[in-house]
């Protein structure tokens, strides 16, 4: 038997991947699911004193709620480009031949992989404070948002941190021995032969990890950060907290991320087929 | 249990400071304990359910009939691209507004708790990529070695027990892990509908004495424990069902 | 040493031509959608005897071989393997695969099993035969394949060659009364070669049915009782060894016997 036999497809990775069967044909399920939540909203709301209907209150306030994802989506970008500029530090800092930087490093990048993202938003949102004052008396506000959007960049950094350390130890040895036969020196090897090499087989998981990330940022809610959930929520309220309008708002925030979500998801996969060949 | 690490803890608060009275008072200790069994069991629970519903819904996939295949995918698809903060709000309040209360004589108490809703949102929710890593683990069982099954007599039924199935779960054990740790950890996120686990039974904790550090220390360790031991044992499953000779 | 539970009949030295051929091909057709591979094939075997199948790739050999024990079904003509029609619609595959045993290419042992274990898998499980039996007789065959000392351990850890002898043992495990065996000597380092073809070369001396899809050239002339040259979906010639091999009548058969010999 081949060394592949009896092997899952090495693709599947070693995180979460959103993409599987992947087909539009399966969004219109979800759109086909809120509209018939639209629909029992709209047969339940008969009642003796004339108010509109759910729809009609979603339509109101579809703009505060779609302002809110575009909270979500900045928050997203944000913490994915700190996510990725800190974790590729780590990453590098992992595979340090020199074991007081090497070490450290590994130890970060399992506590920040094995603790629940949960957790993190908390510890952060507690210990970071409410402002930064610097050097020359000057005091930078740290908004919620941007300490959420610290919080959620932290855990990814881990996560791309060892898609790096994997990425690098996939390269195989005799790239190093021909460099070294060449006189590159680590560092440089490191910056023209590896990397560059590493980058291709690395995209697919990190967007994967951009698209767990966006799926986390409603956990901003909590503290109050003026995001999508937190502004159907008020939304809800503001319209007289009714049962009828439940299942229809959330189930068009579901809607709304699947929107976003999918494509990228379907992107992901097309590049994954591309570099599968590596 | 409190009367022996209690003065430990009572004195470490005496001498640094640091206030971790789930330890000493047995009010608090109280509420630990509930909040660790709970988050225990929403943890076992959750991952039994993604289990059961991975191993169904790979089993549905490979159903002649293109309409199961299709509402299984729709399923898969509508799960793994939306948060699932979202989904336990919309199971718990959204479908929750739907099902029967039971009158208990002055209050009505919903038939489906928050903690049973949030066991079936991340039931389904980490079922939904156990489909995934079951179907692939089907299919990268080798036809010419079920052909030999077959031509050994076995039946198709009995090719597939003895043969398929016990091969296609070694093979999908090591995605399988990483998705069941992943869920554990998710499982925190019940705090948004109420559940008392361990992340809300620590915030009203913190929240009553004002020792938020100390807590947020023991909410991360109790985690980080659950998570290894949760890890340790799923690794130890793996090795020693490990095909020998294809080793890593 | 005797193989473990040979019949009388098994025994025979000299051909036992009986009554009718164990395996009798009519008129085989097979394609694989628009493909014709197989054109119109017919071949008796009859019990005892030892048949070569050669010929260039594509020729259809390998897809004969797994039409005859079912696993690739026929378009036209017919195959009955002891009185059996495997073309038969109604036919209970698992009767007739308790006849035919098929050894692969690719051994296909079952990797979570030990050598022994898949031995003694499908007696157990399909058969039902008491375990205390089943499992002297697994250790016999073993034996008989030279494997022994290796029951426990596992595919992955033996060799091509050690592993493919496993699976002719667990083949004969179930008692058939033809063995197939489609190229088994094909995928292995030309050492484990030996071995494997002096496995099949003394089932063959103790009376089994054999049938041989094979490019070894030298096995076929020492071993068959006739052989088979196939071409593009037809059977071309065929012969006993001696004549075959020296003196080839069909041009076709000539021109492939000299690019391989």
């Amino acid at each position: 038997m081949t060394p592949l036999a009896f092997r899952l497809d090495p693709t599947l990775g070693a995180g979460w991947r959103l993409s599987g069967l992947l087909d539009w044909r399966h969004g219109l399920a979800l759109v086909l699911a809120f509209a018939a939540s639209l629909a029992v909203a709209l047969a339940q709301s008969a009642p003796p004193v004339p108010r509109p209907s759910a729809l009609a209150t979603l339509v109101i306030w579809l703009p505060f709620i779609i302002r809110g994802f575009l909270l979500n989506l900045a928050m997203s970008l944000l913490a994915m480009i700190l996510a990725t500029v800190l974790g590729i530090g780590l990453g590098l800092m992992q595979i340090s031949p020199l074991a007081p930087i090497r070490l450290p490093a590994r130890f970060v990048t399992r506590l920040l992989r094995n603790s629940p993202w949960l957790v993190i938003l908390f510890v952060v949102m507690y210990v970071l404070p409410v402002e930064v004052r610097l050097g020359g008396g000057a005091r930078v506000p740290l908004p919620d948002w941007l300490k959420a959007t610290f919080a959620f960049a932290l855990p990814v950094m881990g996560n791309i941190s060892e898609i790096l350390r994997g990425a690098v130890n996939s390269i195989p040895s005799g790239q190093w021995d021909s460099a070294e036969g060449l006189a590159f020196t680590r560092l440089q090897t490191l910056r023209w032969i590896i990397l560059p090499q590493c980058v291709r087989r690395a995209i697919p998981p990190w967007m994967n990890w951009y698209a767990l990330l966006t799926l986390s940022t409603p956990m901003a809610s909590i503290f109050s950060v003026h995001e999508a959930v937190s502004n159907a929520q008020a939304g809800m309220e503001a319209a007289g907290a009714r049962p009828d309008l439940l299942l229809p708002f959330y189930l068009f925030l579901l809607v709304l991320f699947f929107a976003y979500i999918y494509p990228i998801a379907v992107w992901t996969r097309s590049l994954e087929r591309k570099y599968a060949v590596a | 249990m409190l009367e022996i690490i209690g003065p430990f803890f009572r004195d470490l608060y005496a001498r640094t400071g640091l206030n971790f009275n789930v330890f000493y008072d047995p009010y608090e200790y109280g509420r630990f304990f509930n909040g660790a069994a709970i988050s225990v069991q929403l943890i076992l629970w959750s991952l039994l359910l993604s289990l059961v519903i991975g191993v169904v819904g790979a089993w549905v996939q490979s159903a002649r009939s293109a309409a199961l295949r299709g509402t299984v995918n729709s399923y898969i698809q509508a799960f793994r691209n939306t948060p699932p903060m979202i989904q336990l709000l919309f199971f718990y309040f959204g479908l929750g507004a739907f099902t029967p209360a039971v009158d208990m004589g002055g209050y009505s108490q919903p038939l489906v708790s928050s903690f049973a809703w949030a066991i079936i949102s991340l039931g389904i929710f980490g079922g939904a990529f156990n489909v995934e890593i079951f179907r692939a683990g089907l299919q990268a069982v080798p036809e010419p070695t079920i052909e030999a099954a077959e031509s050994l007599c076995f039946s198709r039924w009995q090719a597939y027990l003895y043969v398929t199935l016990p091969l296609a779960f070694r093979i999908s054990l090591p995605a399988l892990t990483n998705n069941l740790i992943s869920l554990a950890k998710t499982t925190s996120l019940a705090y948004v509908i109420a559940v008392p686990e361990m992340t809300y039974v620590l915030n009203q904790v913190w929240s009553d004495n004002v020792n938020v550090p100390e807590m947020m220390v023991l909410l991360f360790v109790f985690y980080v424990a659950v998570v290894s031991l949760i890890a340790s044992l799923l690794h130890w499953l793996e090795r020693r069902l490990a095909l020998p000779g294809y080793g890593q | 040493m005797p193989w473990p539970d040979e019949t009388a009949a098994g025994r025979a030295n000299s051909l036992d031509r009986g009554d009718e051929p164990i395996v009798l091909l009519r008129d085989v057709h097979k394609s694989f959608g628009a493909l014709e591979v197989i054109k119109g094939i017919s071949l008796d075997v009859w019990r005892s005897e030892v048949v070569c199948i050669i010929g260039p790739s594509g020729s259809g050999k390998s897809t004969l071989i797994r039409c005859i024990n079912g696993l690739s079904p026929i378009q036209r003509g017919s195959i009955k393997v002891a009185g059996r029609e495997v073309n038969d619609p109604k036919l209970d595959k698992l009767a007739l695969r308790r006849n035919v045993g098929i050894v692969f290419q690719q051994y296909n042992l079952f990797p979570h099993k030990t050598a022994i274990e898949n031995v003694m898998m499908a007696p157990l499980k399909v058969l039902r035969e008491p375990r205390a039996e089943v499992e002297k007789r697994a250790r016999a065959l073993i034996a008989k394949v030279k494997l022994t000392g290796k029951e426990d351990s596992y595919p992955g850890q033996l060799s091509g060659g050690q592993q493919q002898r496993v699976a002719i043992a667990r083949s004969l495990a179930m008692r058939p009364e033809v063995m197939l065996f489609d190229e088994v000597t094909a995928a292995l380092d030309p050492e484990t070669v030996k071995e494997v073809l002096l496995t099949i070369k003394e089932l063959a001396a103790d009376g089994m049915t054999c049938i041989l899809v094979t490019h070894e050239m030298g096995f076929a002339r020492e071993v068959a009782d006739r052989i088979y040259f196939t071409e593009g979906g037809v059977i071309v010639e065929s012969g006993p060894p001696a004549e075959f091999f020296s003196n080839a009548k069909d041009p076709r058969t000539r021109q492939f016997l000299s690019q391989v010999l």
